[in-house]
């Protein structure tokens, strides 16, 4: 039996098909500026892919902020989903927190010994401690997004106090100009998006005790090694990240479709 | 079965009808008072012969001329209601011949200042705990505001006035509570909003009889219909609403939750049980009863405010709720700071969403409504 889990977040469209709850492929694509085209698209996209038609797909499950755009048999929230994909990722890890930073929003849930949803906070008003704010930050710097992830991990983040993006920005002008290395800056201000992060997960009762077998971490800021190190520095525990993290909340999805 | 339906419709079309009706009163030679909060004792105004009217401070349209005097990074309830006043556009303010607040927050006090050059505004110094002495304040402040109401409107309150007016705003609340004790009921004979449509139309009753009675007509027929088997409203995850005060603006918090698996069964909130619970006692002299009843009210202005999270915790075991909701205005400390307390205190799924009057952020209360409503399954 067929299904598939789409996750329509406001970068990236993720897609994933599954076959009797095992993963068969993924599929990540620009969401652009129109949801349900995308969606529709990525969909259409990895049924062709693995030669299959709609009609063998029993269920097709959505979620992510697009998720109401587009044509689907079940609308399931990013919470529950990212939730349900980090059970399958790290199963038998015995983690109790989730930790989702995507383009436009993050997320810190945490989980009882079932890995249901207990408790979760989002910051899905502000830019600050999200992807677009590193998106920001990358183009201000004349940088890429991937640079975030490539840098040296012995030079010490220099402190960005604006949460904002637009005042952090200002902030890092005017520390360029003092001549601060760009590097620092740039570990510094992923420190800032690691130091949001923090407080949500505590919000949601983090403790070093409470999260001793490690927080998952989802989403596309999963993908920069440095986050996860500075994450892990704040936290004292481990971060489970995999190269599949990026696809949670479609994975979770499809899990329950 | 009775026609539940025509019912709500009569509210629905009472809802436009409330300015004409004041402008009538007005006509007639009746005077309004206008008034905000939920500390404000209409009884000694309408014993003056006075109506006390709810003034408009719910919408988002007047922020934006209000923030022309106010700091923007202020509780959307206050810029609102000053917004309205500066720009003549609420019809209960334009008609009311004096206005009364209370010092309930430091957004509201100052505002007040500056509303005083609108309208004449007399404040209530509320005393922020439940002692003893804060009560014998309150009174002094209940007297202070019915010498300020005899003088402006130039009549004489009598003690007979006041009990009269007390027994009658008591009925109120009878009919009312009545009315709530309705969604004690599983599944819920009506919906939040059907709640929240009667608690507006409650609002602007004015105190009219046949008002009341349509209350009292809607709980008897919702009650006879579900006993012989109607159920308008499907099984669902049973919500109570508290914290900040609410008002058309927040109708996009009760959608999410309506719309996304979940009935909301009571509201604590101000426009809700939290002033209607608790009667003023008919046995004591009025002024004493009064002060008693209404420092009672546990808004998040009183410090401690356990009062709060015992009526939540009772109300979250007569109401069989399987979550808890809370309001919180953007930049109302009190009620933001006491989420704390409340989450620790309930035993249920338990949620606070901080929003303001704008509709920006309707997709986003959707997925956190629909998250927490996933959660309970």
């Amino acid at each position: 039996m067929y299904t598939i889990g789409a996750d329509i977040g406001s970068v990236a469209v993720k897609v994933v098909l599954s076959k009797d709850g095992e993963w068969i492929d993924g599929l990540i694509a620009p969401t652009g500026w129109s949801p349900k085209s995308s969606g529709a698209e990525a969909i259409a996209a990895i049924l062709d892919k693995n030669g299959l038609s709609r009609a063998q797909i029993s269920r097709v499950v959505a979620t992510g902020y697009g998720r109401n755009s587009v044509d689907c048999d079940e609308r399931i929230t990013e919470i529950t989903c990212h939730a349900k994909g980090a059970r399958r990722l790290f199963e038998g890890s015995g983690i109790r927190f989730v930790l989702d930073i995507g383009g436009q929003d993050s997320k810190a849930i945490s989980l009882d010994e079932k890995y249901n949803v207990s408790d979760f906070l989002m910051n899905d008003k502000c830019a600050a401690g999200t992807g677009r704010f590193l998106q920001n930050m990358a183009v201000m710097l004349g940088c890429e997004l991937k640079d975030f992830s490539l840098l040296p991990s012995d030079i010490e983040p220099h402190a960005i106090s604006s949460m904002c993006t637009v005042f952090a920005e200002s902030e890092v002008v005017g520390l360029l100009a003092q001549g601060v290395d760009k590097r620092a800056l740039m570990l510094g201000i992923l420190d800032s998006v690691a130091s949001r992060a923090e407080g949500m997960l505590r919000r949601v009762g983090f403790s070093a005790q409470s999260g001793a077998s490690g927080v998952a971490f989802t989403g596309g800021a999963s993908r920069s090694r440095n986050l996860v190190a500075l994450i892990e520095r704040r936290l004292g525990v481990p971060l489970r990240a995999c190269e599949k993290s990026q696809y949670a909340g479609a994975l979770g999805a499809a899990e329950t479709a | 079965m009775t026609d539940i339906e025509s019912i709500f419709e009569t509210m629905r079309n009472a809802l436009s009808a409330g300015p004409v009706r004041i402008k009538e009163a007005v006509d007639e030679g009746r005077k309004i008072v206008g008034c905000y909060c939920a500390y404000t004792p209409y009884e000694v105004i309408r014993a003056t012969g006075a109506i006390p009217v709810t003034l408009c401070s719910t919408s988002d349209k007047p922020i934006a001329a209000g923030e022309e005097h106010l700091p923007r990074n202020l509780c959307p309830l206050i810029k609102s209601s000053y917004g309205f006043a500066l720009t003549d556009t609420c019809p209960y303010f334009h008609f009311c011949s004096i206005v009364i607040g209370e010092t309930t927050c430091d957004g509201k006090k100052k505002m007040y200042e500056l509303l005083n050059r609108l309208r004449p505004t007399h404040v209530m110094q509320l005393p922020q705990t439940y002692a003893t002495e804060s009560i014998a304040l309150w009174k002094a402040e209940i007297e202070r505001l019915a010498r300020r109401l005899e003088t402006e409107l130039g009549v004489t309150i009598t003690e007979s006035d006041l009990k009269r007016e007390i027994s009658k705003r008591n009925t109120e609340r009878r009919v009312m509570g009545d009315f709530y004790a309705l969604s004690t009921l599983n599944p819920a004979p009506l919906s939040g909003l059907e709640l929240n449509l009667v608690n507006e139309f409650f609002k602007v009753s004015f105190g009219d009889e046949k008002a009341l009675e349509l209350v009292r007509e809607l709980t008897k027929a919702l009650r006879e219909n579900y006993e012989e088997g109607e159920r308008r409203v499907a099984p669902r995850k049973r919500i109570i609403v508290t914290g900040c005060p609410t008002g058309k603006s927040l109708e996009k918090v009760f959608n999410a939750i309506e719309e996304n698996g979940g009935t909301i069964v009571a509201f604590e909130n101000c426009g809700g049980i939290k002033p209607n619970y608790e009667l003023v006692d008919e046995t004591r002299p009025p002024y004493d009863a009064l002060a008693e009843k209404y420092l009672g009210i546990p808004c998040s202005c009183m410090s401690p405010n356990n009062k709060r999270l015992d009526l939540l915790e009772k109300l979250v075991a007569d109401y069989h709720a399987d979550g808890v909701v809370d309001i919180i205005l953007q930049a109302c400390h009190t009620y933001n700071v006491e989420t704390f307390l409340v989450r620790e205190r309930l035993k249920i799924p338990y949620i606070a969403v901080e929003t303001d009057y704008y509709q920006s952020d309707v997709e986003q209360l959707s997925t956190r409504m629909g998250a927490f409503i996933e959660m309970m399954n």
